[in-house]
């Protein structure tokens, strides 16, 4: 099951052309900066908003064509809004329930209290809801959305307006909400942080119209997109805990270019994890260092370079067959002699961990 | 005996008459003002003002439209005729109408503005939980503007109990059959009769007091519940 989506809206000051292929699983992500149409394909998708010119097509389901247009409330969809909108004269329990009373009991597939559990929001049940703390209410929504066992997950920033720490404090949720349910989301944002950790896919829009398409790690490394450009560029690695070391408290982290130290943390052997791998903390030598304190070193191949501004470059390199960045000075560029094809070693200064 | 027998045939008519078009005002008024809330066409100003026509026009005047559009020679009161009916100028059924077009701004009015308060986010949200617009209409504005309706129903009840121009010209104060409180107060003076016009007076002052007090005192209890 894939989602086809083609739709042409013309306004007097914004249009929107888009033709998209969403991926069956996972999470992809509309990412552009505001006012680019995100929210208005979201809601198209959805059909909060009706346009005459468009296709939607989930799975075996025709939602949308030059015929017929099915309603909002008989499509398979949940919804999470940007501010959390429960409904304030109901409990928290009443809001979750709200959807789950109106499907069959047979189409209940993501049981409501795993949910609730998955989403910590057990304690809340009786609450009223606009008792709740924003990031309380915005988990609530995330359930109440879930609770209908849509085929299709629509969140439109739903981090958005909420501090630091309650973003914090929902991230988490939401990551292991990604990784458990088996229906495609397609997740709109703005923020690079909260893509890089959620998204799985990428969809680049601008001024109404897809840029380009791809997996996060290829798209957070593509050298011609603007995601590559600011001071934080960085590259996404999926890893796999193998070890912990107890002697020297660390934790070893495999992906398929070699292996990353950290310090020890409580993940599973054989869980897998994200790595943030910013640009600014890779340096580049051409033999393999000895005598550094420097643990994370592995070999690499330049791909492909670009120059950032008057002094600085951008080299994108693969190790493993997975992309990574380095941002060096022009000069080391040309001491290095760099070139596409060169192998040379990367070293990591720090990483983060996306958990 | 404080109230005459006419008295309280009065008070009967006026409360039967207050309560029937509350009644239907909530049943008309309600979709009215959903959709006037709803709507985007653009002449729906022309619609807002008519209902509201009755805010500033002299009750007389109103009364007497009525009165020529009811009666057996105008335009509704002749097809009444026509279809083998009463023209209704002169009866119960005529104060119910004038009542109903009279008071019809004090319920559509809180009602629309309340709708349009809750904003269209709570539908969508019901929308994308499966809720069909009837369901989401009763699951979820209703609820949410329940003080508007509380208002709604009470000031319509109130103003209908309070009118005076609109039923006289139409009702023609025929005691028993369509003479109200407030046209047998006037009678009262009218006799010298003083003692009657106080009581009655009074009654009708201390009945719209603690109405008014019940919705204030939901009102605010509603809005300690949802700040």
């Amino acid at each position: 099951m894939s989602i086809k989506a083609k739709f042409n809206i013309l306004r007097p000051n914004f249009s929107l052309d888009v033709d998209l292929n969403i991926p069956n699983r996972g999470v992809t992500s509309l990412f552009g900066p505001s006012g680019c149409g995100k929210t208005t394909l979201l809601r198209a998708i959805a059909g909060l908003d009706r346009y005459k010119q468009g296709f939607l097509k989930v799975g075996d389901t025709i939602w949308q064509d030059e015929n017929q247009f099915i309603p909002t409330f008989r499509r398979s969809l949940g919804y999470v809004f940007q501010e959390a909108s429960l409904f304030s004269h109901l409990t928290v329990k009443g809001n979750l329930e709200y959807g789950l009373k109106r499907i069959p009991d047979t189409g209940r597939r993501i049981p409501l209290d795993n949910t609730i559990e998955l989403l910590g929001i057990g304690e809340l049940l009786e609450r009223k809801a606009d008792t709740l703390s924003g990031g309380e209410q915005h988990r609530v929504a995330i359930a109440r959305a879930l609770a209908v066992s849509p085929k299709l997950l629509l969140m439109d920033e739903p981090l958005t307006g909420l501090d630091q720490d309650s973003k914090k404090e929902i991230l988490p949720y939401l990551e292991s909400l990604c990784n458990e349910l088996e229906i495609p989301i397609i997740y709109v944002s703005h923020t690079i942080e909260e893509i890089a950790r959620l998204a799985d896919h990428l969809l680049l829009m601008e001024a109404g119209r897809i840029n380009a398409t791809g997996s996060i790690t290829e798209m957070l490394t593509r050298l011609d997109l603007p995601l590559t450009s600011g001071n934080d560029a960085a590259a996404i690695i999926k890893v796999t805990v193998t070890e912990h070391n107890e002697d020297f408290h660390l934790t070893h982290l495999d992906f398929d270019g070699g292996c990353f130290s950290v310090p020890r943390n409580s993940l599973k052997v054989g869980s897998k994890v994200k790595l943030r791998l910013a640009a600014r903390d890779v340096s580049l030598t051409l033999e393999r260092q000895t005598g550094t304190s420097i643990q994370n070193i592995f070999p690499a191949t330049v791909d492909e370079i670009t120059t950032e501004d008057t002094s600085r470059v951008m080299v994108k390199l693969i190790a493993g067959g997975v992309p990574i960045l380095s941002r060096i000075t022009k000069k080391s560029l040309v001491e290095l002699d760099l070139k596409p094809g060169k192998v040379v070693y990367a070293q990591v200064k720090s990483v983060v961990l996306l958990i | 005996m404080i109230f005459s027998d006419a008295d309280i045939t009065a008070l009967l008519i006026t409360l039967k008459l207050a309560i029937i078009t509350t009644l239907i005002l909530l049943l008309l008024g309600t979709p009215l003002a959903w959709w006037l809330a709803r709507t985007r066409w653009r002449f729906k100003f022309l619609l807002e003002a008519i209902v509201a026509l009755p805010l500033v026009l002299p009750p007389t005047v109103l009364g007497f439209y009525l009165l020529v559009a009811l009666g057996p020679n105008g335009p509704l009161g002749g097809l009444m005729k026509f279809l083998g009916g009463h023209p209704p100028t002169f009866t119960f059924t005529g104060l119910v109408i004038g009542s109903v077009i009279y008071s019809m701004p004090f319920v559509v009015q809180p009602l629309q503005n309340a709708f349009n308060a809750i904003g269209r986010r709570p539908l969508e949200v019901a929308a994308t939980l499966r809720a069909s617009p009837i369901d989401r209409f009763f699951t979820v504005a209703v609820p949410m503007t329940r003080p508007a309706f509380l208002t709604a129903a009470v000031l319509g009840f109130a103003h209908t109990v309070g009118e005076f121009g609109v039923v006289l010209m139409i009702g023609g104060n025929i005691p028993g059959k369509t003479q109200v409180v407030s046209i047998a107060i006037y009678d009262h003076v009218e006799s010298l009769e003083y003692l009657h016009a106080h009581w009655l007076s009074g009654g009708l002052l201390l009945m719209s007091f603690i109405m008014l007090m019940i919705v204030y005192a939901l009102n605010s209890r509603f809005r300690m519940l949802h700040p």
